[in-house]
């Protein structure tokens, strides 16, 4: 059975990657915005924001990065959705087939989709000037938190694939989660906010996130930050995969 | 897969009911379906044709009854189910992205079957797409897509094949290639459940026609039988003047 599973997940999921590779245009669409927002900040706001010693594209940096994701997995609720409405989801359900490798195809999609997306926005800060003195350790770490964030991500957008009644009603979820770097520590430090904005942004997700990317890129402690991080990416993960256990079942008998 | 000797018929359907709130949609449907025959469930829109197809395709839960194909229960033996059914569903459920021969291979892969790439050129063979393999689906026609997705259907020879409404959408000619592929699907000894709208097709295909209406079977039988329902017919003699099909089909000098 475990091995049905692996080997139906690995075909699906060939599948989904070509859907991927055959429109190189969403994987230009997902890095397009956060490579625009790097270069307005970079060279128009920048100036007037004060990081202290850190340069302004490596302050920034990181939270590029979480937006770059957020943008990316309105993309896996997009396939998703197609799937639904053109009847090849139904199809594969009444196949002899692990039923949960449909859903598993589309989430590994959605990982190496936005590890193509970030790679290349990380390419284009190195040309912008990003520098990192970072090992391979703080390397990984990086790599890790962006991975564990783009899979708790990637199950909220498996809920609105399975269930939105339009495709705008499926990737209009990402909008929020787009726009939520900007109030954290991301961009601005957050003590130069006002007391409840600054409240949000200093215990919202995105700002331990982002302190803890930044702090292994410029070789920093990254104290508590961490594992705040790490436990709001897992708790979004679990309810995540909740809800979206609870619509597959309500979609499917 | 599991080996029983099935006596009985390839599917059974016995009071089944089935309500989205406050909208009885199926309220006590019983058929039978005779192993290797062409039954068609014919009914107008909404009448919950897709509902029954979907209990039987293990997709949806019955509130009521009882479904089986060969013997085996849809509500609690849904794998043995699935390993023998295969669903065509009202529209075409193929892959747009892909090659109509990659969409064969990957339902022959997912069925893990030899030799993919060979059953899928068979297939393009058969359903005359072989020109047409290499192109991406979203580039087929209407009628294309349909006998892309009927060959889909095909992959494992799964002894019970539901279509539902195989036609609807399709231009004249399209819909007698697919008539044509289900005559031999039943040549074959495939049992096959197929919905429809129009009294047309049922009688082109069917062995047995089954009218569902408000929920219930209302009429079972042969195509003789229920011609035998009908009011005896009185002999006119009418001009009769040429379908708009008949016409397309002239002038287009379509095989048939």
């Amino acid at each position: 059975m475990a091995t049905q599973f692996f080997g139906d997940t690995a075909v699906l999921t060939g599948r989904t990657l070509r859907h991927v590779t055959r429109s190189v245009d969403t994987i230009i669409t997902t890095a397009i915005m956060p490579i625009a927002l790097m270069l307005m900040f970079v060279y128009v706001f920048g100036g007037a924001i004060d990081t202290g010693s850190t340069k302004y594209i490596n302050y920034m940096l990181p939270g590029i990065l979480l937006i770059t994701i957020a943008s990316g997995i309105s993309y896996t609720a997009f396939r998703l959705f197609m799937d639904m409405t053109s009847g090849i989801f139904e199809r594969f359900q009444s196949m002899p087939i692990a039923r949960s490798g449909v859903l598993w195809a589309h989430v590994l999609t959605s990982m190496v989709a936005n590890v193509i997306s970030l790679v290349i926005v990380v390419g284009v800060a190195f040309l912008m000037g990003f520098r990192s003195g970072a090992g391979v350790p703080a390397w990984l770490g990086v790599a890790g938190i962006l991975l564990l964030f783009t899979l708790a991500l990637t199950w909220i957008a498996v809920i609105p694939g399975l269930s939105a009644g339009s495709v705008e009603g499926a990737s209009v979820f990402s909008y929020p989660l787009i726009f939520l770097p900007f109030l954290s520590s991301a961009f601005v430090p957050t003590a130069t906010m006002p007391g409840p904005v600054r409240w949000f942004a200093e215990n919202q997700p995105v700002t331990s996130i982002v302190n803890t990317i930044r702090n292994l890129f410029t070789e920093q402690p990254v104290g508590n930050d961490i594992w705040i991080a790490l436990a709001w990416c897992a708790g979004i993960l679990v309810v995540a995969y909740g809800f979206a256990l609870v619509t597959y079942r309500r979609k499917i008998a | 897969m599991t080996a029983r000797p099935n006596t009985g018929p390839a599917i059974r359907v016995q009071g089944l009911e089935k309500s989205y709130g406050e909208l009885k949609v199926l309220r006590g449907v019983d058929f039978d379906v005779a192993p290797g025959s062409i039954f068609a469930l014919l009914g107008s829109n909404g009448a919950g044709k897709t509902t029954v197809v979907r209990i039987l395709a293990t997709l949806l839960k019955a509130d009521a009854g009882t479904a089986s194909v060969n013997g085996f229960d849809v509500a609690t033996q849904p794998s043995d189910v699935r390993e023998l059914i295969s669903l065509t569903g009202q529209f075409a459920a193929v892959d747009e992205i892909l090659s109509g021969r990659e969409n064969l291979v990957l339902i022959a892969k997912l069925r893990h079957l030899k030799d993919p790439g060979a059953i899928a050129d068979d297939l393009l063979r058969r359903f005359s797409l072989t020109d047409a393999g290499a192109r991406r689906v979203s580039t087929y026609s209407g009628g294309m897509r349909r006998r892309l997705d009927i060959a889909m259907s095909l992959i494992g020879n799964p002894p019970v094949i539901f279509l539902d409404e195989p036609t609807t959408g399709l231009d004249p000619e399209a819909r007698l290639e697919v008539w044509e592929t289900v005559k031999g699907l039943a040549g074959r000894g495939t049992s096959v459940l197929l919905t429809t709208q129009t009294l047309d097709e049922a009688e082109q295909l069917a062995d047995r026609i089954a009218i569902l209406h408000q929920g219930r079977i209302i009429v079972n039988g042969t195509l003789a039988e229920l011609k035998q329902l009908l009011p005896p017919a009185e002999v006119e003699y009418v001009e009769k003047q040429p379908t708009l099909e008949d016409v397309f089909l002239a002038v287009v000098g379509s095989k048939k």
